[in-house]
């Protein structure tokens, strides 16, 4: 086992970050923490990199415990933390040799590991990082993480507010390092992403939803799905929060996303009832559940 | 400009030194729309939006934001509009109500229909028990809700809104989207940046910017269409990448 | 080792691009220095003054060419009326009324005594007596020269004599005042921001997770800047000598040797500030106002500390300043060696540790 967490506990003051949380990551696994802002990711991070010292419970990181064996921890791990903390008004260069540095390493010693990365950001080597583009930043960061060739990795929420085309970028240099034998534990909440991930946990108010496979778990969303779209998606969307059988309305994309309270639905009787509600083009079909819908469902429980 | 339409660009443009951050752009909106505005980050989004709701002059071109020029009107735009975005809303220092009655007085409501609007925002969101509360002790999504009412107070025709449900819960979100239909319903235009492709799919039209220009224009469907996509994230990939 | 040169070389990087610390660093302590010694001065020169003379016979006459002649002084009105006399105070510019009583050089002759009333406006109490003492003494001149003739019984001639400030130059006080000050606040507001900025900007977190120690990250920071307070005081040093002519009696070596352990302890101080402030607003506001009122009160820069009262004076002993201002005028002034100063040598060194030690001790190696 690479991370072992069992029942880690950290409030601040009334407010509980972190409740009874356990979690077992594989050794070389690409593992994604995701739910919304204010969920614990961070502190859990925090406290997984020694940053933080939780209230209750224990965890191992490589084998090491993280209040015990604290520094070898800080000597093992690459660590990019929420937002950007570089040296700003150093170079990309001179960032880098920083870290390799103070790591007792160079950057020639693991460039192999951080070529695929570097290399996009290189034409830029002498410039100050705090002039950097949000995407070259991410880069940097991951660079500088990796420079002394960790065991694991700790990314928190490294896409968040970053555009689709350079998300979908940062995921498959991930994939790529995955291979190259890291643990990876990614935080997020951007829900599609977590389709890249071996195994995710979906976490909301400092409590594990679910740890599964992406794949697996969708399968525990309870109840079937459909897609339900009209011609004027807002009365659409009224007329499905007023009907009596509704169990879940959410907007998704085009489409609604129903799911009705009775096991013997018939979309055919809901879609007559919207007809005479005023509503036309009406497409009702079933459709499977997505990480997004699981993790709503299993949020209101 | 025609009677329906609420905001009128025309080249838009606006230069940084040897660098140009908006190129040429065209497009309108019309009333009651819910008009995503997309594009990557350094596309030239923001400096557009800047540019639109007053607080940045144009290079060149010609613009209208609720019938008054973004040149020499941006005050007027200003009082008429509203804004949100994600890096500020709100006070974290300042209660729920404080917050309201502030911005209530800084858009010129009396003190009658602020303390109306208080009570009725509170209301709709269900906000009772925390009303007195620091709007810093509350979780991202429910912030993000009042700020839009807040935005909203002055009864804006146009609402600006800046990427505002970036980090936010699914459900919350989604809820956020449904306070923006209802707006939208009752004839306010709504003007939107997201990084979530799927609440492109709930706007009326698209458009997307890639390096300073727009790149496409239309609505998801026929833009899924067009570009012979399932969904608007791959439509953006296409764009952005080619 | 590598580490920390490492570490090292990121701090100069920040130094020097940084162009506000920058003119901190360099441009306040020249500017202050060049205040000081130019502007502030408690002598006094071309002191305007009116005369109102109600004999105008040889004896006044020649009190007054004395005192025209004088640098101090400078006759700006002649008065008629002893009512003109408030107006002319009111007025402002003149700061002293010398009025001579009717049939001076009579009375001088016949009675051997003679008035003259010096008038000042004490409002500013610390000027009109210097003007009043200069006037005395002019007057004494004046006097000892009529008096050569006659010899008196008993004569008690006090001779005042300055000792190694024999024109009472107030630069002499302020120069080494001022280098203590500016060496210390400058040297411990930079280093107070130093860990700060580190908490602000977020990078904090970056240097815990890795495997450097909170020594060599103290010890680090205040590297850099060792070099450049040096630069600092030298140039002080020069301006003091040349450009204010302020003797340097003793060894400069010494001197030199004393200030590189003066802005250690500054520095020290800083960093310590540094460990347990949050926000770099915070940490400026305590070396600003937490450091300088006691450097400037409390050190004998300006007020002398044996006249205060004895829980100030004790308070004084807690102030690195107050020691080091004990140095520099011993040196500069005195010629003094390193034995009259070892003690307050040894309290600085003494300071240092303490404080570097609480750094380290007070350094968070977590983020809470």
């Amino acid at each position: 086992m690479s991370i072992v967490i069992e029942n880690i506990s950290k409030s601040y003051g009334k407010v509980s970050a972190l409740d009874t949380i356990s979690m077992d990551i594989d050794q070389g696994e690409l593992y994604g923490l995701i739910g919304p802002d204010g969920a614990g990711k961070t502190t859990l991070f925090r406290i997984l990199t020694t940053l933080l010292l939780p209230d209750k419970g224990m965890a191992t990181v490589a084998g090491y415990d993280i209040i015990k064996d604290f520094k070898a921890i800080r000597k093992q791990v690459g660590y990019m933390p929420g937002r950007f903390s570089l040296y700003q008004d150093l170079t990309v260069e001179e960032n880098l040799h920083f870290f390799a540095t103070i790591f007792g390493t160079t950057i020639t010693e693991n460039y192999d590991l951080i070529k695929d990365i570097y290399v996009q950001i290189e034409p830029f080597k002498n410039r100050r990082a705090g002039k950097l583009s949000g995407g070259m930043k991410q880069k940097l960061a991951l660079s500088c993480a990796l420079i002394h060739k960790p065991k694991v990795l700790f990314l928190d929420e490294p896409t968040t507010g970053v555009d689709p085309v350079s998300r979908k970028e940062f995921w498959e240099m991930l994939k790529r390092l995955q291979e190259k034998g890291i643990t990876i534990l990614v935080s997020t909440p951007y829900m599609d992403e977590a389709a890249l991930c071996d195994r995710i946990a979906l976490i909301q108010d400092g409590k594990i939803l679910e740890i599964d496979t992406p794949g697996s778990i969708v399968k525990h969303y309870p109840k079937p799905i459909y897609n339900i779209g009209a011609n004027n998606t807002y009365r659409l969307i009224e007329k499905l929060n007023t009907y009596e059988h509704k169990h879940s309305v959410f907007p998704f994309g085009e489409y609604i996303h129903y799911t009705d309270r009775r096991d013997d639905f018939n979309p055919k009787a809901l879609k007559n009832y919207l007809e005479t509600e005023g509503l036309e083009d009406i497409h009702i079909e079933k459709t499977k559940a997505t990480i997004e819908d699981t993790f709503m469902e299993l949020a209101k429980q | 400009m025609m009677e329906d339409t609420v905001i009128q660009v025309e080249g838009l443009t606006k230069v940084f030194g040897d660098f140009t951050a908006v190129n040429n752009i065209s497009f309108h909106v019309n009333k009651g729309e819910i008009f995503g505005f997309l594009g990557a980050n350094g596309a030239g989004k923001t400096t557009a939006m800047k540019m639109l709701i007053g607080i940045s002059a144009p290079s060149s071109g010609l613009a209208h934001v609720a019938g008054f020029d973004v040149y020499t009107q941006t005050e007027s735009i200003k009082k008429t509009i509203g804004y949100m975005s994600q890096k500020f809303a709100l006070y974290d220092d300042l209660t729920v109500r404080e917050n309201i009655r502030f911005f209530g007085g800084i858009y010129g409501l009396t003190k009658t229909r602020i303390s109306q609007k208080s009570n009725q925002l509170i209301e709709e969101l269900g906000l009772e028990k925390v009303a007195k509360s620091l709007v810093g002790s509350l979780p991202l999504g429910w912030k993000q809700k009042i700020a839009f009412s807040v935005a909203m107070l002055h009864d804006p025709k146009i609402v600006f809104l800046d990427e505002p449900t970036g980090g936010v819960d699914p459900i919350t979100r989604r809820q956020f989207w449904e306070m923006i239909y209802k707006a939208a319903n009752n004839g306010t235009t709504i003007f939107v940046t997201t990084h979530y492709m799927d609440e492109a799919e709930y706007c009326d039209r698209v458009s997307i910017m890639v390096d300073g220009r727009i790149e496409a224009l239309d609505t998801p469907k026929n833009l899924k269409h067009h570009y012979r996509s399932e969904s608007m994230n791959d439509v953006f990939l296409k764009l952005a990448r080619s | 080792m590598k580490r920390f040169i490492g570490f090292v070389k990121k701090e100069f990087f920040h130094i020097f691009r940084d162009k506000r610390s920058l003119f901190i660093l360099f441009g306040m302590p020249v500017a202050q220095i060049m205040l000081f010694g130019f502007a502030i001065t408690n002598e006094i020169n071309n002191v305007d003054i009116a005369i109102l003379d109600r004999s105008q016979d040889t004896s006044t006459k020649e009190i007054i060419s004395k005192i025209s002649e004088s640098e101090y002084f400078s006759i700006l009105q002649i008065v008629k009326e002893e009512a003109e006399i408030e107006d002319v105070f009111k007025k402002g510019k003149v700061k002293a009324v010398l009025y001579f009583e009717k049939d001076f050089s009579k009375k001088l002759v016949k009675e051997h005594t003679a008035k003259v009333q010096i008038v000042t406006d004490a409002t500013d109490p610390n000027v009109a007596n210097t003007i009043s003492n200069y006037i005395n003494s002019i007057l004494s001149n004046y006097q000892q020269e009529q008096n050569r003739a006659i010899t008196l019984e008993y004569q008690i001639l006090p001779q005042s004599r300055m000792a190694y400030n024999p024109e009472l130059k107030s630069v002499y006080m302020f120069v080494p005042g001022v280098m203590t000050v500016i060496l210390m606040l400058v040297s411990a507001m930079m280093t107070s921001i130093s860990i700060t900025r580190e908490k602000e900007l977020g990078t904090m977190e970056i240097l815990l997770v890795s495997p450097l120690n909170p020594f060599q990250v103290i010890i680090g920071k205040v590297f850099p800047y060792i070099f450049l307070s040096i630069i600092n005081a030298a140039a002080i040093v020069i301006l003091s000598i040349f450009v204010f002519h302020v003797p340097v009696n003793g060894s400069l070596v010494l001197l030199g040797l004393e200030s590189v352990l003066f802005i250690v302890t500054s520095l020290a101080l800083g960093i310590l500030i540094s460990t347990i402030s949050a926000t770099q607003q915070t940490a400026m506001m305590i070396s600003l106002m937490g450091l300088m009122l006691p450097v400037i009160l409390l050190s004998g820069f300006i007020f002398p500390i044996s006249s205060m009262p004895l829980p100030l004076q004790l308070i004084s002993n807690i102030v690195p300043a107050k020691w080091f201002i004990i140095i520099v005028k011993g040196i500069m002034l005195k010629g003094v060696g390193i034995h009259f100063i070892w003690k307050e040598t040894l309290v600085l060194f003494g300071m240092t540790l303490l404080f570097i030690g609480l750094s380290v001790k007070k350094y968070k190696i977590r983020l809470e």
